[in-house]
């Protein structure tokens, strides 16, 4: 009897004890190899990748590229996805069920494909964001969109969209219609309401949705590896050359075992953040 | 020797004692309630007896055999659950038959006993239907069917009526009493609703913290309360001078215990009052009667028998 | 309940537009006549689409994914269905570490996993192999098979079972006849669910992936490395299609909500 639920779980321990636990530990290991041009990974441990990634400036310049473009999407899908899961959750049936389907359903479409859209849409001068901008009289002169932070952090933005209307709108529906009316009838009017009353309540799910994006825009990899192209690097991509164009395996994990500790961090201080200040209310 | 005997049964969650040595015996043919308030034990008492739950101590024992040796699935007993636990993916027809066909009973003869238990519960026309089409009363008479239908040596009713709206209720307890009557089935009914335990059962266990606090027949055990837990259970009570006394047992008299009424409210077939007195508040339950009843604020004298 | 006013509908127009404008114009640029990008304007064409035939590899590595994304969902499915009985029926010690554990590739960048199956599965000689790649994505299409089958597990009330039992059913017949049917609809949405994401995983794969064992969505952005043309626009437009299509169908089927949420709308607490 007492053994029932771990005999239960033993398909899915062993699983993750053989291809998660014992990857990422030799991952880690890796980090501390030695590798050279002509002797390739040599097993020892040193700390010269980590020194390397903590000590030089390019390593510095590209993490502090990584967490500002995350730190931009982040706030850039709650400024914009928070309002927009509230007016969803207004609306009414059937509206309210296919413009979710409409917004959550990008989710599931190939990243590659949506990202494509945006390499379209900025495409050079002659993209059709830049035309729609000078068109409305916005700027006067083309914005480089390609190979940019501003172009990554819009496509970004759209990629993980979803995520954050997600968790906001979850929160939502943990909200009881009635207390809105209860401060509509002591007085509050629309913004009140809103500013009193709804945004208190969602916050914890704007503050979770924030840290799925942000974790998820720091890691991101098709999307930067697209609009930013060579020129513009971040973590993920730096890794991936360092494993499949310079083999300099041990430096790429040192460079990815740095990123999962700062996620790690984030998440964490995150969650205590929202524990320590919303555990009372929200048991 | 009783048909289903209860020999000081005791279950334990750690230091806590959910039951706590209760001894019962049951007779073929009788219906008996445990009542009591929630956590009192009863349900607990059931789920042994189903064999959901292991007794920590103590003996279960169904005509001289030893229950607690037979597994769950061999007791035959029918069970109405709270929540019906109706198969949602399966018809009315397949709910019920399903026992019949756990115990290998032939198809064509499925279909008469299934089709004859659906009419004796008033579902003859019902199927084909699925759970979720039906409503609450309807689904707890399938629940019923399924119990019976494989005419089990004990059935066993786990707050059968508590999802039922108050109307609905009162209609199915008369249903539900005849019905017994007729199949002769000895049924136990857990609740904690003291009006449903009356009124069904021939016998009562009032139960209380693990314990049974009185065993008898309702009518008894309201008159005749064994203690002020199972007096206060089974109805309003005052204790005037150490003596409890039923409310609708007081009247309004020229002498007696003098008070001035505090409150009084109609309600419909009768009238209630909370009358001050000197020792305490005392309430009192008068019939309608069409006559004219003191009003708030008036001096009264309260009587009742055993005291003039 | 108040109406959005017209502040919040523009808003929300554009909102949509900005969702939608992406993918829109993939699938319009996929109908170019031209040779180039371009959108078409007076003619549309299909040659696109008939010039994917000329691409095998696109063609085998669809048919890899699809593969890839059945088999290891069912495999994640087969995995988490006993973890989520025990984890909703059960209270053992370790049963939120477990439990996090289970989850934590959602949480774990996937870019971290295919640097690490990466390492793993050239030290065991499993480098660039479909089995690589199949037990990689059980790993980390797990944690959408896990929520959906535990939500489906914590629904079950367990004195449907009890009745069953009480009736004279044995363990087996009571797991064959009441349990897994009644599990059924959150296996297979769980399952569904698991296989789009697997469908659409491209950053882990793209490390651990080898010319011969590429699934599409790595193919497609290895193309997209190269040169950006019509040709890529018109594959990506084709697997719009086919999630928007598996899209609706699941969303009639189980509703959208539910899937991405992890529980029924009616039921939020």
């Amino acid at each position: 009897m007492k053994a029932a639920p771990y005999l239960l779980c033993v398909p899915a321990l062993v699983l993750f004890a053989g291809v998660v636990i014992v990857p990422l530990a030799m991952t880690v290991l890796l980090s501390f190899h030695d590798w050279g041009q002509y002797k390739g990974i040599e097993p020892v441990f040193i700390l010269k990748n980590w020194q390397e990634v903590l000590g030089d400036s390019y390593f510095h310049e590209m993490f502090a590229r990584t967490f500002r473009i995350a730190f931009f999407v982040t706030l850039l899908a709650a400024l914009f996805g928070a309002p927009e899961a509230y007016i969803l959750n207004r609306m009414r049936s059937p509206w309210r069920g296919i413009f979710l389907l409409v917004i959550l359903g990008p989710l599931l479409i190939s990243v590659v494909a949506r990202t494509l859209g945006w390499a379209l849409l900025f495409g050079g001068n002659s993209g059709l964001v830049n035309k729609a901008l000078m068109g409305m009289g916005l700027i006067s002169a083309p914005l480089p969109f390609m190979f940019t932070e501003i172009g990554v952090v819009v496509a970004l933005t759209h990629v993980l969209m979803p995520y954050m209307v997600l968790a906001v709108w979850a929160s939502l529906q943990r909200l009881d219609p009635q207390v809105e009316n209860a401060a509509v009838a002591l007085g509050a009017g629309p913004f009140t309401v809103l500013r009193r009353i709804v945004l208190p309540q969602v916050m914890p799910g704007i503050l979770s949705g924030a840290v799925i994006v942000y974790a998820l825009a720091a890691s991101a990899f098709a999307t930067p590896a697209i609009i930013g192209g060579r020129r513009l690097k971040v973590a993920s991509t730096l890794a991936y050359d360092e494993f499949l164009n310079t083999l300099n395996w041990p430096l790429g994990a040192a460079v990815a075992v740095l990123l999962l500790l700062a996620l790690i961090a984030v998440i964490w201080g995150a969650n205590r953040l929202v524990e320590r200040r919303y555990a009372q209310v929200f048991a | 020797m009783a048909f289903l005997e209860l020999e000081r049964l005791t279950k334990s969650f750690g230091a806590h004692n959910a039951v706590d040595g209760l001894t019962l015996g049951v007779e073929k043919g009788e219906f008996v309630a445990l009542l009591g308030p929630s956590g009192c034990g009863k349900t607990t008492t059931l789920q042994m007896i189903a064999g959901f739950v292991e007794p920590t101590s103590g003996a279960i024992r169904l005509g001289g055999k030893d229950l607690l040796a037979i597994k769950p699935a061999r007791r035959g007993l029918g069970i109405v659950f709270q929540s019906y636990a109706l198969f949602p993916h399966m018809t009315v027809a397949e709910n019920v038959g399903f026992g019949l066909e756990m115990q290998g009973v032939a198809a064509a003869e499925r279909r008469t006993r299934v089709g004859e238990t659906l009419e004796l519960v008033g579902l003859g026309a019902f199927t084909t239907r699925f759970p979720r089409q039906m409503s609450g009363g309807q689904q707890q008479r399938v629940a019923l069917a399924r119990a019976l239908v494989i005419r089990p040596q004990i059935l066993l009713l786990d707050e059968p009526l508590s999802n039922l709206d108050a109307k609905l209720r009162e209609g199915m307890q008369i249903e539900l009493r005849q019905i017994q009557r007729t199949v002769g089935t000895t049924t136990i009914l857990v609740t904690h609703d003291q009006a449903e335990a009356m009124a069904l059962s021939d016998r009562i266990v009032v139960m209380n913290q693990g314990k049974a606090e009185q065993i008898g027949p309702p009518h008894e055990a309201y008159e005749r309360p064994a203690t002020p837990f199972v007096a206060n259970f089974l109805g309003k009570t005052n204790l005037v001078n150490g003596a409890t006394v039923r409310p609708e047992r007081i009247s309004f008299a020229a002498s007696g215990l003098a008070g001035t009424v505090r409150t009084r409210i109609f309600q419909g077939n009768h009238w209630l009052y909370q009358v001050d007195t000197a020792s305490s508040l005392v309430t009192v339950i008068r019939q309608n009667t069409g006559e004219a009843m003191p009003g708030e604020g008036d001096a009264v004298h309260l009587a009742w028998e055993g005291r003039a | 309940m108040s109406r959005n006013g017209p502040i919040a509908l523009a808003y929300h127009a554009l909102f949509v537009t900005f969702m939608l404008a992406p993918i829109l114009v993939v699938c319009f640029v996929a109908f170019t006549p031209e040779g180039y990008l371009s959108f078409p304007t007076d003619r549309w064409s299909l040659r696109w689409f008939y010039a994917i035939a000329q691409y095998p590899e696109f063609i085998s590595a669809f048919w890899r994914s699809l593969w890839l994304g059945a088999i290891s969902s069912a495999i994640a499915v087969g995995i988490s269905v006993p973890a989520a009985l025990a984890i909703a029926r059960y209270r053992f010690p370790g049963r939120e570490a477990m439990t996090a554990l289970f989850m934590s590739p959602l949480m774990i960048p996937h870019l971290v996993l295919g640097i690490a199956f990466l390492r793993f599965f050239t030290q065991i000689g499993l480098g660039g192999t479909f089995t690589g790649l199949v037990l990689s994505h059980i790993v980390v299409v797990i944690p959408f098979a896990l929520r959906l089958t535990l939500a489906s597990a914590v629904g079950l009330d367990r004195s449907i079972e009890h009745a069953a039992v009480s009736l004279g059913a044995s363990e087996s017949v009571v797991l064959r006849r009441i349990t897994l049917p009644l599990v059924l609809p959150g296996l297979v949405s769980g399952w569904a669910l698991a296989f789009i994401n697997s469908f659409d995983e491209v950053t882990m794969t793209v490390f651990i992936a080898a010319p011969g064992t590429e699934t599409l969505p790595v193919r497609m952005f290895l193309y997209i490395q190269d040169n950006i043309d019509p040709l890529v626009t018109s594959v990506s437009a084709c697997v719009i299609a086919i999630t928007v299509a598996a899209l609706l169908v699941l969303d009639r089927a189980f509703g959208l909500e539910r899937l991405l949420v992890g529980r029924s709308a009616g039921h939020g607490r």
